[in-house]
């Protein structure tokens, strides 16, 4: 039992805290909260400056016209497809690398895991549009068996922002597989349970608050992002692209639209909680 | 490092900047709405930040040859900094920032660059070239207003048609190529990211189908923007991918993702001198284009550079160098003793204005039709970019 703070240490733990709450409050919610605001206001659509008439328009606009639903949709799809494609490439990846590997080589393993996260986005993101294009490696590795490469659309997005966030899921699942104890997997073992029942019922339980946490990365930066569908989406309209091309032209209506992954967001946080994912947070 | 502190400083401030527009405070008084013309010039600040179209500031980066930021700065002693748009939109919103000294506007920017304040007017006086400017650039509709001056002519041009002589063939003359024939060259089709290349398809429609009843593409009624939206949804299933990026063009080109697609005459000189097989052409039913004015910020904080810049950039030799390699007609009479080429300014019909009525130059769409229908309302460029969104859908 912790006892009763002192009134030195409650100055100090405020102290400590404010900054964070601070940096929270009006650096992150403040922005967000300005930026909310001024999705009610409306554009002069000749000069594309900001009116600041209050109204809704620009939701109703959103919620009526079916191809920002068409939009929000492929980019929630898209999101979820990375989520889904990356948790399927880490379980093996960060099992192999916890598990199966001498203890020897999992630094090296972890260090070949990380080390690409060091190099630039825009740099991993044009190598793809390098090889993904008419004359790249993709294609010609391709050719011998009588397939077409994906080409530039939503299948290379899917496959670029899949190699560029799956670090992001690897590492949490492989923090939780290395944790998980040596004794359970024997007892799992002495119960009679072969590989697949143990992989089953003992570790996937384990690693699923794992997955979530990892899944958070994919999902959110997925749904975020517009440069890797700008460099290898070729006409792929996602919601960042959406913004990005309205901030210029109508604020507001950008603004309405970013609401759109902040609701996203929150909806799937909310989703991850009650899977009991964010329990050990 | 120093350089990139201070852009980080820059976009920080941006940030600052758009939040507190964001923030409103309503104080955004109209009776200063675009600043003056200064009666006289002072001394160079030293630097001038300016926003120009890729090729209009060459200092010797894309080829060494071709470089007149240098001498420039080495005369006047200011240092330039350049930032690349893509698309007129882009430059608008850059001008908003209120960082840019100079924006080397077209058509479609300008007027709205006056409309909100940002541009200021210019006092031709202290440009001394422009007295050689030719006078059908002077006080158009499209850079001045109640007969001032809002900028200097800079030089004016058509988006051509580029192809891929290896894989398109035969050499099309038509915009056809891209619209009604688009699925042959299915996946490889490239357009100009930006709701103004509404007007390419109506420009095609003005010849395709005359009952629409178009006599300018910038002028569209409500008919007559469905038609050329549903044009440019057909287009959109042969597009490859869209381009306002320079640079991502003439990669697309090289590489073959793109065979045939809207160009400026700069990314067609720029893609074959990577060796790739490319032709630009002037399509039988004319083209847009763009006429372009360099004007000054409201908010500029390097006025006396600003000046200067605009004064250099249209002198003789350096319009001559920047017509040349952009590909464009110069807007300076002089200019067309100092080309490379003797026969550049009847090439590109610099003062032929029968050549230009061909040319249809970008401009805002707006409520009242340009075309002078008293009977119609038009559509603006608020619908035009909520068609645009749908095209891509």
């Amino acid at each position: 039992m912790p006892a009763a703070p002192t009134p030195g240490s409650r100055l100090r733990l405020t102290a400590l805290l404010a900054p964070p709450l601070l940096w929270l409050t009006l650096a992150y919610l403040g922005s967000l909260g300005i930026l909310l605001l001024s999705a009610f206001w409306a554009t002069d659509s000749f000069t594309s400056d900001v009116v600041h008439t209050w109204n809704t328009d620009n939701f109703h606009e959103l919620l009526t016209t079916p191809v920002y639903r068409t939009i929000a949709l492929r980019t929630l799809s898209i999101a979820v497809a990375v989520t889904v494609i990356d948790a399927l490439l880490a379980l093996p990846m960060a099992f192999c690398m916890a598990r199966v590997a001498g203890r020897r080589w999992r630094r090296p393993l972890l260090v070949a895991v990380l080390t690409p996260l060091w190099a630039g986005y825009l740099v991993k993101a044009y190598a793809w549009r390098v090889m993904l294009g008419e004359d790249g490696v993709v294609g010609a590795a391709l050719a011998p068996f009588g397939l077409h490469g994906p080409g530039y659309g939503t299948t290379a997005v899917i496959i670029v922002l899949a190699y560029l966030w799956l670090p992001y899921m690897i590492l949490p699942v492989y923090a939780a597989l290395e944790r998980l104890p040596e004794r359970m997997l024997e007892a799992s073992a002495d119960l009679g349970a072969g590989a697949w029942r143990t992989l089953r019922s003992v570790v996937l339980p384990a690693v699923r608050p794992a997955v979530f946490a990892g899944s958070v990365f994919t999902f959110s930066l997925s749904l975020g992002d517009y440069l890797t569908v700008q460099i290898v989406g070729g006409k792929t309209q996602l919601l960042g692209n959406v913004i990005a091309s309205q901030v210029t032209l109508d604020l507001p209506m950008a603004a309405a639209l970013s609401a759109v992954p902040v609701v996203l967001i929150v909806c799937y946080l909310a989703a991850v909680r009650r899977a009991g994912a964010l329990d050990s947070l | 490092m120093r350089k990139r502190k201070t852009s980080a400083w820059r976009s920080a401030a941006a940030v600052c900047a758009l939040l507190l527009t964001a923030a409103g405070c309503g104080s955004g008084a109209d009776d200063d709405k675009g600043g003056h013309a200064p009666d006289k010039l002072g001394k160079g600040e030293g630097k001038v930040n300016i926003i120009a179209w890729a090729g209009y500031a060459e200092d010797g980066s894309n080829d060494p040859k071709v470089d007149w930021v240098h001498p420039f700065e080495k005369k006047t002693g200011c240092q330039v900094n350049t930032k690349t748009a893509g698309t007129s939109d882009e430059m608008v919103s850059l001008m908003k920032t209120g960082q840019y000294d100079t924006v080397s506007a077209s058509g479609d920017a300008t007027l709205r660059l006056i409309a909100s304040g940002d541009a200021a007017p210019v006092n031709t006086k202290l440009v001394p070239n422009y007295k050689d400017i030719f006078p059908a650039l002077k006080n158009q509709p499209f850079n001045s207003k109640d007969g001032r001056m809002y900028g200097i002519p800079h030089g004016r041009g058509a988006n051509l048609l580029m192809y891929r002589t290896d894989k398109v063939k035969p050499a099309p003359d038509s915009w056809r190529a891209v619209f009604d024939d688009s699925a042959r060259y299915g996946g490889h089709v490239t357009a100009y990211d930006s709701p103004i290349y509404i007007a390419d398809a109506a420009l095609y429609l003005m010849r395709a189908k005359p009952s629409l009843g178009i006599k300018n593409p910038y002028a569209l009624d409500q008919k007559q923007l469905d038609a050329a939206v549903s044009l440019l949804k057909k287009q959109h299933k042969a597009v490859g991918e869209y381009w306002s990026d320079y640079q991502k063009e003439i990669t697309a080109f090289k590489g073959g993702d793109s065979v045939i697609g809207t160009t400026w005459q700069v990314i067609a000189n720029l893609t074959k001198a990577e060796k790739a097989p490319v032709k630009a052409v002037l399509p039988k039913e004319g083209a847009t284009g763009w006429s372009d004015t360099w004007m000054v910020s409201a908010k500029a904080e390097h006025p006396n550079c600003a000046y200067k810049w605009l004064d250099w950039i249209v002198s003789p030799k350096v319009n001559a160098q920047v017509a040349e390699y952009f590909g464009e007609a110069p807007s300076n009479r002089k200019a067309c003793a100092e080309t490379s080429d003797p026969n550049h300014c009847a090439i590109f019909h610099a003062d032929d204005e029968k050549y230009f009525q061909r040319v249809h130059f970008w401009t805002t769409p707006i409520k009242e039709c340009l075309d002078g229908r008293k009977d119609a309302s038009c559509t603006d460029y608020a619908q035009w970019t909520r068609a645009w969104t749908e095209v891509k859908g």
